[in-house]
């Protein structure tokens, strides 16, 4: 789960990291209210999970009420690299004399945490990464272990920063792994990691992914919503325990288990089909389960024909075709329908569909077959 | 022979009380597995159809010698059912429950290596059969027959379907190992290929990955370089869009890393042959062990 960047900066906060005060606002008149508390300069940044905001005009400073309003007018509203920016946040604006980078990554190839430190910050550091790889000081640290003084002290020397400022950034390395730790998150890239005029150290921007897997040991973090990242089927699937994913297409796919349905849609490609969704109706699904599914399926408009591909383990392929046929019988589908079922239960299925003699559903024997024919009715 | 479970395993369940773990267990059971014991706390002395149910598991290897240990726990209690396995000289863990936090994970992980006394396979897996011996977690064992071609996968129906399509051209399985979809599994593709390369059964080896990480590039090396029977790679997600999770915990391609492109290329370029379906899989396995 990817945070927004003001909700990234106030989870540091709570965990003692430096960060420039502010507060959200979704509209003109909240921006405005917003900065008259901060005072001038203040700065307006869009918040939406893309990188390059402020190239696209995304973050601008403000010296004024006017400007605060002509800003946030332009900002609230605005398309950045096809999302809508619905909140900004107005934070006072900061003086720097360094800009500095730090994330924690974890290290899934490593099995460890990553921790990096660099003096080039403010820059995309994945370029950094290609053109000046010693410009970055890393190391990994033992999750049996957990950050030690010696890792900050030895970042902050490898890194080259300033001579002053060796032992706070190793302190603010230690809270950063802190945050990281506790609020259990994949991953805390601060970029720029500013050093002031008065030498103090600030998080002037955040990114923090959370693991979703944890959110039930941190209810406060779970209520944290992106509204620009809300896809409304999206939204509908995550409120009914479906996995889903939507993507640009026109053939709603449903399988069982992540790996069968990833296949699909990779078998539906190259069939020359364009898949408009993932979804895993998952382990065990019953009818009604199904049922649901189809639903968030058919509420994305753009689909034209639908794709069951179910390979029965702990899922029984008679609660597939009994929630298909509900499904007929409650939101009458107009869409042609491709099912495939095979393994536990696939007789009796493929016996139940057979009888209900649903419009327009074809029962097809193979994957390939049914990719093939999926590709075909949809046109 | 086969690798990890066969006619050796004795099996302790760990969660044998909850609904899933029942159905689960006896279903092995069935199968003929050697299932010893159950552990659930709280209801030591009862019984699940004539299996003993204890306490701890450690009470539970010393009253049967449990050798493997099924983990059927829900995720906030699986992470410290693994320790205890571990702590209690289990050889084989086998961790079924979807959905345990990402840094229980790396502990366990990390906790686990360092003992260097027990194997972890999962979590977020189907578990592993060898067809005619044992069956141990949720994989359809009926539609697998003994053989052999050995299959190691992060996917578990994915796994169903590449062996349905093998078993209508014939061929049968020494054994099926699913490693699981999460970001740090406790076995990794390297491991369990270097156990079917030593298999005498095992005459060919299928390897299933999916986007995210880079379990699939470093396989692809230690295969160039240490393995000398054939093995066919499938990657899943080939249409997945960056930085979107797609179902499994670790599978996700961030920013231009873990995508399935770079793992066929990875191992193509290693000299293992990728079916770009299911089918392709089986029509290449064909062609090796001549059908």
């Amino acid at each position: 789960m990817d945070l927004l960047e003001y909700q990234g900066k106030q989870l540091l906060a709570r965990h003692g990291v430096p960060v420039p005060s502010g507060k959200p606002a979704t509209t003109v008149d909240e921006a405005v209210a917003v900065a008259e508390e901060i005072g001038y300069p203040c700065v307006v940044k869009a918040q939406v999970q893309i990188g390059g905001r402020g190239k696209l005009g995304g973050i601008k400073v403000a010296a004024s009420r006017a400007e605060v309003e002509e800003h946030a007018g332009n900002i609230l509203g605005m398309d950045i690299k096809g999302l809508t920016v619905h909140e900004v946040w107005i934070e006072e604006a900061s003086d720097i004399a360094s800009e500095y980078y730090a994330s924690i990554v974890f290290d899934r190839s490593a099995k460890s945490s990553l921790v990096m430190l660099s003096t080039k910050g403010g820059m995309d550091i994945e370029a950094v990464a290609d053109e000046d790889p010693d410009a970055i000081a890393h190391l990994h640290v033992d999750p049996l272990l957990g950050f030690q003084d010696f890792h900050g002290r030895r970042l902050a020397f490898d890194a080259g920063v300033d001579a002053d400022v060796i032992r706070p950034i190793g302190d603010m390395l230690a809270k950063l792994y802190e945050t990281y730790l506790e609020e259990e998150a994949l991953l805390i890239e601060v970029n720029p990691l500013i050093i002031t005029n008065d030498r103090e150290i600030k998080a002037l921007d955040a990114k923090v992914t959370l693991d979703g897997n944890a959110l039930y040991r941190h209810p406060e973090n779970a209520e944290l919503t992106d509204p620009s990242a809300e896809d409304p089927q999206e939204k509908m699937a995550k409120e009914r325990g479906l996995t889903y994913v939507k993507l640009d297409g026109n053939i709603g796919i449903l399988g069982n288990g992540a790996g069968l349905v990833m296949s699909t849609l990779d078998v539906v490609a190259q069939a020359g089909g364009a898949p408009a969704n993932f979804l895993d109706a998952g382990g065990g699904s019953k009818a009604e389960a199904i049922t649901s599914a189809v639903e968030v399926i058919l509420s994305d408009s753009k689909v034209t024909a639908v794709l069951f591909n179910i390979f029965g383990g702990i899922t029984r392929c008679d609660e597939v075709a009994k929630g298909l046929i509900e499904a007929f019988a409650t939101i009458n589908p107009t869409v042609p329908f491709v099912v495939r079922l095979d393994g536990t239960n696939d007789v009796a299925g493929r016996e139940l569909l057979a009888e209900a003699d649903l419009p327009n559903v074809h029962t097809v024997a193979t994957m390939l077959e049914a990719a093939e024919k999926v590709v075909e009715l949809a046109g | 022979m086969s690798v990890l479970v066969g006619t050796d395993t004795k099996l302790v369940v760990s969660g044998i009380t909850g609904r899933e773990g029942t159905f689960h267990t006896l279903n092995n059971q069935a199968y003929g597995t050697n299932v010893v014991a159950g552990v659930t706390p709280g209801k030591g002395g009862q019984n699940v159809e004539g299996i003993p149910v204890f306490d701890t598991l450690h009470k539970a290897v010393e009253e049967t010698g449990a050798n493997t240990a099924m983990i059927f726990v829900p995720p906030r209690f699986a992470a410290d059912s693994i320790l205890e396995a571990e702590d209690a000289g289990i050889e084989l863990i086998i961790a079924i429950t979807e959905g345990i936090p990402a840094h229980d994970e790396l502990r366990v992980y990390n906790h686990i290596k360092a003992n260097g006394r027990s194997r972890l396979i999962g979590p977020n897996c189907p578990g592993i059969l060898s067809p005619g011996k044992a069956n141990v977690g949720i994989i359809p064992a009926s539609f697998f027959r003994e053989g052999q071609v050995g299959v190691v996968s992060r996917s578990g129906t994915l796994t169903y379907q590449i062996g349905n399509e093998l078993a209508q051209r014939g061929f049968g399985n020494s054994s099926i190992v699913g490693i699981g979809g999460d970001p740090v599994p406790g076995s990794n593709f390297i491991d369990i290929i270097e156990l079917f390369e030593n298999d005498p059964q095992t005459e060919l080896i299928v390897m299933s990955g999916e986007i995210g990480g880079d379990a699939e590039e470093q396989a692809a090396e230690y295969i160039r370089d240490h393995v000398t029977k054939p093995v066919i790679g499938y990657i899943a997600g080939f249409t997945a869009p960056p930085g979107k999770q797609m179902g499994h915990a670790g599978a996700i391609v961030s920013g231009s890393k873990g995508t399935a492109a770079a793992k066929a290329e990875a191992l193509e370029a290693c000299g293992v042959q990728v079916g770009r379906t299911p089918t392709a899989v089986a029509d290449i396995a064909a062609e090796i062990l001549g059908a």
